[in-house]
């Protein structure tokens, strides 16, 4: 269990959400413990994304609770709390690095006298030091991602939302973040990180494995890989999905 | 609403213009070039372009800000950032008065180049004072600013954002009084005339020509004045923290 007195960072009750005339979700309940690194995967469509945009609170729900630090998602209180990766990079492409991080230092409220050290700090982490004054429409498609992750990381958030914040970067890259991420977690921060790369589910504390709008299973790695006997987690995703498509 | 966010955004914007000369360029030079074309088509004509020149600068802003504003907070809500900033604590109307701020900083050097050009350029002559030119030309194209932001609300693609032109533009156009007073249409256009707001632009914008003063002047001035802030407040509230 978690410290005393400490609730799960998430927690959604019978949410249903629709798109179109057919629901992503119906009924989805789910825990996200706090100060842990939960991985949410499963195949591209599973509804992660429509998951998390739950969760920070832009996606239109139709039934169902979502609660956040104790607060509805997305409630003013909450916003300068929890903070968002999308999955394509969010930022300005006709800014440089430190532009669009001096914008949203602004935005999330940063006091303007740290605006700059932490700026910067952000900036090192996600070791883009020596793009800091490139424009962001010229550095490549992972520099891209990273300057959309430091902006995550501006003023201490509590929850980070992260939808797919390593695709398509080279397993060098992926590590360097996830050492990031394990730091913003010892620190005390709540990571919730999407990716439809099984192996990912390894460097999670927790994984949440998403399937076709249904939560098949919450455990641990470790546990993931002795409950369905499998030798990696791509395999072990797979017998889930196997046996679960018969039972269901 | 914040102060500091406000400030941020415009000057985001501003700075992004920056690195995008060619539409900074559109924005600050086209207007004039379109009035000079205007004034060169009609030189030979005498009392064309003194009697056409002072709408013409009325509409050419216009547009060229409703197309500017329309396609730039598009990009916004198409590129993700729209969506992101909606997750942080940014009020929506920081958003809306960031984005009019910044193009209404730009409004009022295209409006100085414009008129400037128009007068001492092509010798457009006016009745009333050039400030009063000046005013109402930066007027419109806040109003251009506005109307765009409002537009691109209902728009999911820049292509469609494009077709609010014939839809929402030339109409206004057509019925503004330009190429035929208003009072001489017929009396259904007329009254659908006296409902859009570039109508009373064009007013204000005859009044200066003529060197009308008094409430012919202010009464179409503070009408655009007061659509242009109904825009705004319209489209801070139709953008949506929450989208399906």
């Amino acid at each position: 269990m978690n410290s005393v007195g400490a609730g799960p960072a998430v927690a959604i009750r019978a949410l249903r959400v629709e798109r179109g005339r057919t629901a992503v979700f119906d009924g989805l309940d789910l825990d996200i413990p706090a100060g842990r690194i939960t991985g949410l995967l499963g195949p591209s469509g599973g509804g992660k994304t429509t998951l998390i945009r739950s969760i920070v609170g832009v996606q239109r729900i139709a039934g169902g609770s979502v609660t956040v630090l104790g607060g509805p998602a997305g409630s003013r209180a909450l916003r300068g709390r929890v903070a968002y990766d999308t999955q394509a990079a969010s930022v300005y492409d006709d800014l440089t690095v430190v532009q669009n991080l001096e914008y949203f230092a602004a935005v999330q409220g940063v006091p303007r006298a740290d605006a700059e050290r932490i700026v910067a700090d952000v900036v090192a982490q996600v070791g883009l030091r020596g793009h800091a004054r490139q424009l962001v429409g010229s550095l490549s498609g992972g520099q891209r991602g990273r300057v959309s992750l430091a902006v995550a990381m501006l003023g201490s958030p509590e929850v980070l939302v992260l939808d797919e914040p390593t695709v398509g970067l080279d397993p060098v890259l992926r590590e360097s973040l996830w050492d990031i991420f394990r730091a913003l977690a010892d620190a005390g921060a709540t990571l919730l990180v999407s990716s439809h790369v099984m192996d990912e589910a390894l460097r999670c504390d927790e994984i949440v494995l998403l399937h076709e709008g249904r939560v098949l299973a919450q455990t641990t790695p470790a546990q993931f890989l002795a409950d369905t006997g499998a030798a990696d987690p791509d395999a072990a995703f797979l017998r889930l999905v196997r046996s679960n498509g018969g039972t269901s | 609403m914040s102060v500091r966010r406000v400030a941020a955004t415009t000057g985001r914007v501003l700075r992004q213009l920056r690195h995008d000369p060619r539409s900074l360029v559109l924005m600050l030079l086209a207007p004039a070039l379109l009035v000079g074309l205007f004034a060169w088509i009609f030189s030979e004509q005498k009392g064309v372009f003194a009697a056409f020149g002072g709408g013409i600068l009325a509409v050419f802003p216009f547009i060229v800000m409703f197309l500017v504003t329309s396609i730039t907070t598009l990009r916004e809500r198409r590129g993700g950032t729209l969506e992101r900033l909606m997750t942080t604590p940014i009020a929506k109307a920081d958003i809306i008065v960031g984005y009019a701020l910044a193009f209404g900083l730009l409004a009022l050097l295209q409006a100085v180049i414009t008129v400037t050009y128009a007068v001492v350029v092509c010798g457009l002559e006016v009745g009333g004072s050039v400030w009063q030119l000046g005013l109402v030309a930066v007027l419109d194209a806040v109003l251009g600013t506005a109307f765009g932001l409002l537009a691109s609300a209902f728009a999911r693609t820049e292509f469609q954002a494009v077709q609010f032109m014939p839809v929402l533009v030339f109409p206004q156009l057509l019925l503004g009084g330009l190429f035929l007073p208003r009072d001489q249409m017929p009396d259904v256009l007329h009254a659908i005339s006296s409902v859009l707001p570039l109508s009373y632009a064009i007013d204000a914008v005859a009044a200066v020509s003529a060197g009308d003063g008094g409430w012919d002047l202010w009464r179409p001035v503070l009408v655009v004045a007061a659509v242009a802030v109904l825009c705004l407040v319209l489209a801070s509230l139709t953008l949506r923290r929450r989208t399906a």
